[in-house]
């Protein structure tokens, strides 16, 4: 099976994170980059199916030249090679023309199975699996929480606000991952020195055929007007429970006319 | 007056409170337009949509609409796109709605606004992003804007609308049929409100120790007629049913109330709770981050905390 998992490299949550004031895009160089946390579960997913049904793992980066350590965090944990598709003119693409591009990029390498995490923690759309499916005509089984494939076919459980539904669709598809399907492993000292090795193919736009008029900050079909940081939170009042805590929550409760 | 689409969230047969939210907003922006997307609508639901201000409802009635993973719901929206030419669609920013405005983004080649916790004049959208550290207004410059907007951010109020009733046919891809759902498995729900619409959400952690003794966070929701929700850890130990985990990968709420028992504050689970109006953590940890977010606090062991809080709203009622 040719499985392409989709990987982002995003700022650490950990880190201030800040839009650039010259063209209101999320500020890329300014902090560390990591791999997006719930890629790397669709990357574990991505190996288990490989090791059950044999095949190859593709990881699929969109992002500037820095992605690269994100790439090899992929291979790393095993998969086979890379495609990192890197160009200026990708800068500030919102989410339709990133899925534009990555379809184009997809299109490109070919592919039984579509992985990619739900949602990314910088920009948290969770909108690019189903804009990928919708792009490649491909079935949507999104928010799976379970994944099985047998021969063409495949069901997983897609998270629901009820509880979950079972899905079948045909192969080819794209699927997108919640935390709860399975432990991502740490990539080994074996695995990491094995990456270093490991082909990565650079695409630029037109390596992709990718239209230059349709990606990039100047394409997209929305924009940020204005962004001011947020007034900070009042500092809370914060007090020791000495036997009478439920009270006095009841008190601040009852403040604010909860109770 | 230019129509704005609000697809209608709705579950055994009943509108959901964010529709309401929805279609007040639209009201402020255009003439609302309701979408019912398979079957079982009532008269109630057509009479709670008109009475919050849907001028027109479109009801595509068929099973096929909801059968198939997201795609015909955007193979729907985006039929009326072309038949009605709206000035904008609403969805519930929901997982599920999400994906409908992303498909739907896609098709009608328009942009998408996700998260809005606003929407004023102009459809320019208000988003609360890097976890509640930065506001910024931003806006659909091609195509007809999408905006899939936060539960809770509007509050419902009643205006009565036209509720003129339109059956709509629509007829669905093959591809839109790839994702069959051949089953739903319905966990336990209970009579306590929706996590994403409750106005009081009490969520209980890692702290609480167990499955059994969930039951003091239940109490402590039910005396405020508020939602239970959990965070990972709970749900990973299957203390609590997962649908109810609140965070970045659970449910994003944004209540009026959150109250956080034994919860330690990571940034994932902060990543679906921190819009909420008053946040209230109970911990005994005191340098548990949860803390920086609070708007009180109480260092001390939910055991005691949490029975007596209850006892107390209890007493007051
Ligand atoms: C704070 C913020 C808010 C934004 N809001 C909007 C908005 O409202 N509307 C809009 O159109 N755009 C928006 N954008 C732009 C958006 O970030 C980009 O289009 C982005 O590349 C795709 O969105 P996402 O990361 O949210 O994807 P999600 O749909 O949240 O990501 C799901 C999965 O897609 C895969 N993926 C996503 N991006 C890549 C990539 N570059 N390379 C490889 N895999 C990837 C990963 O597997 C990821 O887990 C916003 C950006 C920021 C920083
Ligand atoms: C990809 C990914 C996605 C994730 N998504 C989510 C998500 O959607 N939602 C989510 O919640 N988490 C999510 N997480 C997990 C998150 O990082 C934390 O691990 C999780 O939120 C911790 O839950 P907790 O606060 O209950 O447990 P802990 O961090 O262990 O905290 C327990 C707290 O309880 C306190 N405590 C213990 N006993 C008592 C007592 N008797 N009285 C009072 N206080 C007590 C402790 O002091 C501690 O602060 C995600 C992680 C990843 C990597």
């Amino acid at each position: 099976m040719n499985i392409v998992v989709c990987v982002k490299q995003v700022p650490d949550t950990a880190t201030e994170r800040k839009l650039r004031s010259d063209d209101k895009t999320l500020d890329r160089d300014a902090v560390d980059g990591v791999v997006n946390e719930l890629d790397e579960y669709a990357v574990e997913e991505a190996l288990k199916l490989k090791e059950a049904h044999g095949g190859e793992v593709t990881v699929l980066t969109m992002g500037p030249g820095k992605a690269t350590e994100t790439i090899r965090k992929a291979l790393a944990m095993g998969a086979d090679k890379a495609v990192h598709l890197s160009d200026d003119a990708l800068h500030g693409s919102d989410a339709l023309s990133t899925s534009y591009a990555m379809a184009q990029a997809l299109k490109k390498i070919g592919f039984d199975l579509v992985i990619l995490g739900s949602e990314s923690t910088d920009a948290r759309t969770g909108v690019l699996p189903a804009m990928l499916a919708e792009r490649l005509g491909a079935p949507q089984l999104t928010l799976a929480r379970k994944v099985d494939v047998n021969g063409s076919s495949i069901t997983i459980e897609r998270l629901t606000d009820y509880g979950y539904d079972r899905v079948e669709a045909t192969l080819p598809a794209v699927v997108s991952v919640v935390e709860k399907i399975n432990e991502p492993r740490y990539p080994s000292f074996k695995g990491i020195m094995a990456a270093k090795k490991k082909p990565v193919e650079t695409l630029g736009i037109a390596d992709a055929e990718i239209a230059a008029d349709q990606v990039g900050l100047g394409a997209a079909w929305s924009e940020v007007v204005e962004f001011a940081p947020a007034p900070p939170r009042a500092a809370g009042t914060i007090v020791k429970d000495e036997g009478d805590g439920g009270a006095k929550v009841a008190e601040f409760l009852a403040s604010k006319k909860f109770i | 007056m230019s129509e704005i689409l609000v697809l209608v969230e709705h579950v055994d047969g009943e509108v959901k409170k964010v529709t309401l939210e929805l279609l007040t907003l639209a009201r402020s922006l255009g003439s609302p337009a309701a979408v019912w997307a398979g079957p079982g609508i009532t008269a109630d639901a057509k009479a709670r949509l008109a009475e919050y201000g849907a001028d027109k409802i479109y009801v595509a009635g068929s099973g096929d609409v909801v059968d198939h993973v997201v795609a015909p719901k955007a193979e729907l929206l985006a039929q009326l796109v072309a038949d009605k030419s709206p000035a904008a669609v609403l969805v519930a920013a929901t997982a599920e709605g999400k994906e409908v405005a992303g498909r739907l983004a896609v098709k009608t080649d328009s942009g998408v606004i996700t998260d809005a916790v606003g929407l004023r004049e102009g459809f320019v959208a208000d988003q609360s992003i890097f976890g509640g550290g930065v506001n910024v207004q931003s806006r659909v410059r091609r195509g007809t804007p999408i905006v899939a907007v936060r539960p809770n951010s509007t509050a419902p109020e009643a205006a009565a609308g036209a509720g003129a009733e339109e059956e709509v046919t629509v007829s669905l891809s093959d591809g839109a049929r790839a994702a069959r759902i051949v089953e739903r498995v319905k966990q336990e729900k209970g009579a306590r409100p929706e996590l994403t619409e409750a106005a009081i959400v009490v969520s209980g952690g890692r702290g609480v120790g167990s499955a059994e003794n969930f039951a003091i966070i239940e109490a402590l929701a039910d005396s405020l007629g508020g939602a239970v929700g959990a965070s990972r850890a709970a749900t990973d130990a299957q203390w609590y049913p997962h649908q109810f985990q609140v965070g970045q990968t659970g449910k994003t709420v944004s209540p009026q109330l959150y109250i956080a028992a034994g919860i330690s504050g990571a940034i994932q689970h902060r990543a679906g709770m921190q819009t909420a109006k008053n946040i209230v953590a109970i911990n005994k940890d005191p340098e548990a981050p949860i803390f920086e977010l609070a708007d009180y606090g109480v260092v001390g062991d939910l055991n005691q905390v949490v029975p007596q809080l209850t006892e107390e709203i209890n007493k007051r009622k």
